[in-house]
């Protein structure tokens, strides 16, 4: 016996919340929405097809995948994760050139970390992911980035809201 | 030296790794407890070898807010160490230290300075026990704190690690007093500093 009413609305599924941890991608289709928390000075990278209305995230710590020698995990870098996330899209019917991108975070959370080899890692980030998004001819229509706090992003394929949450600050939605 | 990598860890060397993390947190728990002339248990350790998808749950909940007190280590052993609490148990502790009740919801730059000193003392207590027990040289850096939601916080020694490894590994240690603090010691030695550790215990 089923007493859900929203089951039936959504083809026997209630509407998900898919999560996406660090290093970590996922597509997500109406009326589902995709998140990630505690995005710090990694860099939140959300884009929707606007025809199709298919839309997946990425959540990237680092920007360049060849600078490192462990670089098996595509969606850990900018280079390589925005790049594997276009392609997914493209092979589910998606084309590039009605995607649009928002990106959120590259904050930098500890005030001494410019000291260390990883000069702005926030900073460097969220570069590396304008310039892949750039390359691959894709536009960000909105960005929420920098500062010093750590934010929680949840992103809505239907109509492309991208949700910001940080602590002791309003909601913004972008 | 270095042919110990996180790959081909044994569970021989994982309990090494605890019984570091066991001293370590053993006398910054004890430093703790004169700090604030309050008793201060610790449960065992765990060393967790992680995705780092996982990272943000190791601390009950990536949103969870927490002060997170952040040190880069380096020396024989480079790395990083985190003091983690809770953002009330972290107002607990400068209310003990400083002998009253904290006005308003956020600190003061008097009360961030008193719980970054806080960090100070119990992971210089930490790293001295690791230094004497494995005769490796460990320079701390200065602490820096940052309050904000824990997988904020927890990123920014996963991307440190990153850039070496696909999986994070960490020595936890968590301590309480029963009432009104409780909060994680998190050691994160970089991929050769293992190698150096367990090498100097004659592994």
């Amino acid at each position: 016996m089923n007493y859900y009413f929203g089951e039936e609305r959504y083809g026997n599924k209630m509407p998900q919340i898919i999560k996406v941890g660090i290093a970590d991608m996922n597509i997500c289709y109406p009326p589902d929405t995709i998140t990630t928390i505690g995005l710090g000075s990694c860099v939140g990278i959300a884009i929707r097809d606007v025809t199709t209305k298919v839309g997946g995230l990425v959540h990237i710590m680092l920007p360049d995948s060849t600078m490192v020698k462990s670089n098996q995990n595509l969606a850990k870098f900018a280079d390589t994760g925005i790049k594997e996330l276009v392609l997914k899209l493209e092979s589910l019917g998606c084309s590039r050139q009605h995607m649009v991108a928002k990106i959120a975070g590259g904050a930098q959370m500890f005030a001494f970390q410019n000291k260390t080899e990883l000069t702005g890692i926030g900073a460097q980030n969220t570069e590396a992911s304008k310039v892949a998004l750039r390359g691959l001819g894709i536009p960000i229509i909105a960005e929420d980035v920098g500062a010093n706090y750590g934010r929680t992003v949840i992103f809505n394929p239907e109509n492309g809201a991208y949700e910001v949450r940080a602590v002791g600050k309003d909601i913004r939605t972008i | 030296m270095s042919d110990i990598t996180i790959n081909n860890m044994s569970d021989q060397y994982f309990d090494v790794l605890k019984e570091i993390g066991n001293i370590g947190a053993g006398n910054a728990t004890t430093a703790l407890s004169q700090m604030l002339n309050t008793k201060v248990d610790m449960k065992v350790p765990q060393v967790r070898l992680m995705e780092f998808k996982e990272v943000g749950t190791t601390m009950g909940g990536e949103e969870q807010i927490v002060a997170g007190i952040y040190l880069v280590v380096e020396g024989d052993i480079t790395g990083s160490i985190m003091f983690m609490q809770k953002k009330e148990s972290a107002r607990n502790m400068v209310s003990k230290l400083m002998g009253k009740e904290l006005a308003g919801e956020d600190f003061t730059d008097m009360e961030l300075s008193a719980l970054k000193e806080i960090g100070n003392i119990i992971t210089g207590a930490y790293l001295n026990s690791l230094s004497t027990l494995t005769n490796l040289t460990i320079y701390p850096s200065v602490p820096e704190i940052c309050i904000d939601m824990a997988g904020a916080i927890l990123s920014v020694p996963a991307i440190e690690f990153g850039t070496i490894a696909d999986k994070l590994l960490l020595i936890k240690t968590e301590f309480t007093d029963d009432v009104d603090l409780s909060g994680y010691f998190i050691l994160v030695p970089d991929e050769e500093s293992y190698g150096k550790i367990l090498h100097s215990l004659g592994f």
